[in-house]
């Protein structure tokens, strides 16, 4: 079908401290289950969504977290994070949860999905989008 | 004495601006929920926390840093406390101010 567009989420909202991070994972599933091009976009504060090691216990919410590792099944591949928003939490890609997928194209390789990206090229990113939902 | 309390992130909001720039001397800030992103080491805020630890005393909720998965980042000085901690601050003092 010729139906399918290109769709970034653009997460800029702390998991946990308000509903925007989880429900934008629920959105995200359904757009990857209608067999759309879903991307990721993670800036501002959304950087932390993705955060390695959260543990949820303590505060007795659910931890969503792993979700996204598990994503990539989903032939979601690219996940966009924003260099100047961990610079500005003092955070590198190594604090982030390892995000990967398996390239069918390249003998199922199993390759990062996380891709930096700067200000510039996240609004490069945004205008080649069919749709943007903000969250 | 005063507790101020703030449970908004720095990055997002000017909450914990306003509360390191109005807190008085000898007061506790305890950083709670999404507050907890304030003692992130390294950041671009960290310097003014760590700048105001000198004149009052910065606690954090253990369970909101680990649950953000910052616990092992955590600036220096500042004292972790878990829920029996934060009614025992809640109680020391004689009054809250939550920067919300």
């Amino acid at each position: 079908m010729s139906d399918t567009k290109k769709f970034l989420y653009v997460n800029r909202k702390a998991p946990y401290g308000t509903i925007y991070a989880l429900e934008s994972l629920e959105v995200v599933l359904i757009g990857a289950a209608f067999e759309q091009d879903v991307q990721l976009l993670f800036m501002d504060d959304g950087v932390f969504q993705i955060a390695k090691g959260q543990d949820t216990k303590g505060i007795e919410n659910k931890n969503f977290s792993p979700t996204y590792t598990a994503l990539g099944d989903y032939e979601i591949t690219k996940m966009y994070v924003s260099q100047e928003s961990l610079d500005e939490r003092g955070l590198t890609i190594d604090d982030l949860m390892p995000l990967t997928y398996e390239d069918e194209d390249d003998d199922w390789a199993e390759k990062s999905s996380i891709i930096v990206v700067n200000n510039a090229e996240i609004a490069a990113l945004m205008e080649e989008q069919d749709v943007v939902l903000s969250f | 004495m005063m507790l101020h309390t703030v449970n908004k992130s720095p990055f997002e909001k000017n909450s914990l601006n306003s509360c390191l720039n109005c807190a008085a001397e000898g007061s506790t800030i305890l950083l709670i929920e999404d507050g907890v992103y304030g003692a992130l080491k390294g950041s671009s805020i960290a310097d003014k926390v760590q700048a105001a630890m000198g004149k009052v005393t910065v606690c954090a909720l253990g369970p909101d840093l680990a649950a953000r998965g910052i616990a092992d980042k955590v600036i220096d000085g500042i004292k972790v406390v878990d829920y029996a901690g934060f009614v025992a601050l809640s109680v020391e003092n004689d009054k809250v101010q939550a920067w919300l």
